[in-house]
C-alpha cells in the first residue's frame, strides 16, 4: 500500500516512477504485478475526443454606465445570459445566427483561447441600477475577468460503436455512417482512456486535479448521464456508456492544441477536448486495472438508424484492427477520437508529474457507484 | 507520357464491351482500376488511372464516347492541410479506396494520393475542415 502523500513526496524529490497507461501493460507483463507495484508510482491516461457537453463561463466586467445583459451574442453566437449582470455561458453546440453550422460556440471558445478578439453584443431591458440597454464591443482573454471551461459531461467511460443498417447515408455525431452496414465508427482512447483505467473510480473523484486543455483543471462533479450501473465485465470495465465527469478549468491558460472546434456534417458543432488524468498506484488492484488492454475492453454496436437491435459486442482490439464482422459481412471500422493526441497528452502529463510540475490530489468525494440506471424522458400529458 | 483519372458510367447495354482490354491492346494504354462496380443487367461505374501517349489517350476517349459510355475526368485533386489535422480518423470512415488510412503504429492519418478517387466524401466527413478540392 502507498498513499498519495507518499507518492507526492517522491514526485517532489524527483524519484517518482511515472509511466503511461500503454507502457504499464508491458511492464506488468514483464515484471508481474508485485514487482511492478513496487516500482511504479503513477500511471497517466489521456483522451482527445469530441464532446458536445462542453462550454465556457465568462465574466465580461462592468461598463459605464452598467448593463444587466439579458441577451448576449459572441461573434453572432448566442450565449446564455440568464445569470448575473455581466456573466454568460457559451455552449459549444450553439450555432452562429449568421454562419449557421459553419461556426458555433466551440469556435468562439477556440478563438478566445487563441487570444483573438471576439465581438460581444448584448441587449438589456434596462434597470435603475443598470440603465444601459445595448452594448457592442470586443473582448479577448486579456480584458475579461474570469473565463473557465465548464463541461457538464466529458471523459465518457466507454461509448457504443455506431453503424447504419438503413439504405441511406446518415450524418450523425458519430460521423458519416454509410448505408447497409457500410462502416462502423467508434470513439475512445481505449486502454489509454482515464475511466477505463480506473473503472470503479477508486482514485478519480470529485476534486481530482487533471490535465484539461493544456492546463491544470479539476473534476467538479459526476458528469451528466453518469451511469455507473451499466453492465460490467469481470475486470470491472462497463460494456457500454457508463461513468462521466464534469470538468472545470481556466480557459485563459488553455491551448488550442488541446481544445479544437469541430463540425459534424448535417449534425452540428462540437469540441475536441484534451484530458489527461494521473492514477496514483496505491495498491495492486489499482495497478492491475491500469494494465487493461484493448482486447479486454468491449463495447456495444448500435444501429443509428434505429431499425435493428444488433446485440453485438466488440472489443477495441477488433475495432482498432480496421474491420469487424456484422452478420458475416466484413465492415470497415474507423475511429473518431484521436489516439495520436491522446498519447501526446498522456506523455505530456507523464513529463509534468515526473518533473514535479503536477502533483496528485486525493479526491474530496468518491464518484457514485449506484446501481439505478438513467431515467428516460417520458412525454406526459399527450 | 500522360496520366488521367477517369470515372466511367456504363449504361445497361455497354456492360458486355471488353473496354479495359481494348484500351490496353488497341490504344497501348496502361489501366489501373481503382474502383469498379459492374454486374450484368445493371448500370455500372469504373474509376481508373489511365496512362499513355497523349494522342493514344485522346483516341481512346473518342472510342469510349462512341461506345455510348459516359465519362468524367477528375481534373481536381484533394488537398489535406496536414498541419491542422488532429488525426481523429473520421475521414477514413468514408474513404472508398483506402487512400485515407490510419497508421496502426502511430495512429497518424496517411494519405495516398495515387489511390484517391477525388470523390469528396472525406471533405464533408472531416470535422476540422482540413480537406478541400483544388482545381
Amino acid at each position: 500500500m502507498k498513499t498519495i502523500a507518499e507518492i507526492n513526496e517522491k514526485i517532489k524529490s524527483g524519484k517518482a516512477v511515472v509511466v503511461t497507461a500503454e507502457e504499464i501493460i508491458g511492464i506488468v507483463e514483464e515484471k508481474g504485478v508485485k514487482k511492478a507495484f513496487q516500482e511504479v508510482d503513477v500511471v497517466t491516461t489521456g483522451t482527445f475526443g469530441p464532446m458536445c457537453s462542453s462550454g465556457m463561463f465568462i465574466n465580461f466586467g462592468h461598463s459605464t454606465p452598467g448593463i444587466r445583459m439579458s441577451k448576449v451574442w459572441l461573434n453572432d453566437v448566442p450565449a446564455f445570459a440568464g445569470i448575473a449582470a455581466v456573466d454568460a455561458y457559451v455552449g459549444v453546440t450553439e450555432l452562429s445566427e449568421k454562419q449557421g453550422m459553419q461556426y458555433g460556440g466551440a469556435h468562439v471558445i477556440q478563438d478566445f483561447i487563441d487570444g483573438k478578439d471576439i465581438t460581444l453584443f448584448a441587449e438589456s431591458y434596462g434597470t435603475d441600477c443598470y440603465p444601459r440597454r445595448e452594448i457592442k464591443t470586443t473582448i479577448n482573454k486579456s480584458n475579461v475577468n474570469q473565463a473557465f471551461l465548464f463541461n457538464p459531461r466529458n471523459c465518457y467511460q466507454n461509448y457504443p460503436a455506431a453503424t447504419n443498417s438503413s439504405d441511406r447515408i446518415m450524418y450523425t455525431y458519430m460521423g458519416t455512417l454509410l448505408p447497409s452496414f457500410g462502416n462502423v465508427t467508434y470513439s475512445t482512447s481505449g486502454e489509454l482512456s482515464p475511466l477505463l483505467n480506473d473503472p470503479e473510480y477508486r482514485t478519480i473523484g470529485i476534486g481530482t486535479r487533471i490535465f484539461l486543455g493544456g492546463t491544470q483543471g479539476y473534476v467538479a462533479w459526476e458528469g451528466t448521464q453518469h451511469d455507473p450501473g451499466q453492465e460490467r465485465l469481470e475486470n470491472g470495465v462497463p460494456v457500454s456508456s457508463s461513468g462521466t465527469l464534469a470538468l472545470i478549468g481556466d480557459a485563459k491558460k488553455m491551448s488550442s492544441k488541446y481544445i479544437r472546434a469541430a463540425v459534424y456534417e448535417k449534425y452540428g458543432v462540437s469540441l475536441f477536448v484534451g484530458i489527461g488524468i494521473p492514477i496514483p498506484i496505491l495498491d495492486e488492484d489499482i495497478l492491475m486495472k491500469t494494465a487493461v488492454r484493448n482486447r479486454d475492453i468491449y463495447t456495444t454496436l448500435v444501429d443509428k438508424s434505429g431499425n435493428e437491435n444488433l446485440n453485438i459486442r466488440v472489443s477495441y482490439e477488433q475495432l482498432r484492427s480496421g474491420f469487424m464482422e456484422i452478420r458475416g459481412k466484413r465492415v470497415a471500422t474507423a475511429p473518431l477520437s484521436s489516439l495520436k493526441a491522446a498519447r501526446e497528452i498522456a506523455a505530456e502529463l507523464k513529463k509534468q508529474v515526473s518533473t514535479g510540475e503536477f502533483l496528485l490530489t486525493e479526491f474530496v468525494e468518491r464518484l457514485p457507484m449506484r446501481k439505478e440506471r438513467l431515467n428516460r424522458l417520458e412525454v406526459r400529458g399527450e | 507520357m500522360k496520366t488521367i483519372k477517369i470515372s466511367l458510367y456504363y449504361p445497361l447495354t455497354a456492360i458486355t464491351i471488353p473496354l479495359v482490354t481494348t484500351l490496353i491492346k488497341k490504344f497501348n494504354l496502361e489501366v489501373n482500376i481503382l474502383h469498379a462496380n459492374i454486374s450484368l443487367n445493371k448500370t455500372g461505374t469504373l474509376i481508373a488511372d489511365i496512362s499513355g501517349e497523349e494522342s493514344d489517350i485522346d483516341a481512346a476517349l473518342s472510342y469510349i464516347d462512341d461506345q455510348g459510355i459516359q465519362y468524367k475526368l477528375f481534373n481536381r485533386k484533394l488537398i489535406w492541410q496536414e498541419e491542422d489535422c488532429v488525426h481523429c480518423g473520421a475521414c477514413t470512415a468514408v474513404c472508398p479506396s483506402d487512400a485515407l488510412t490510419m497508421s496502426k503504429e502511430t495512429w497518424c492519418l496517411q494519405f495516398d494520393k495515387e489511390k484517391c478517387l477525388v470523390c469528396g466524401l472525406c471533405i464533408k466527413a472531416c470535422p476540422l475542415n482540413v480537406m478541400s478540392l483544388q482545381a
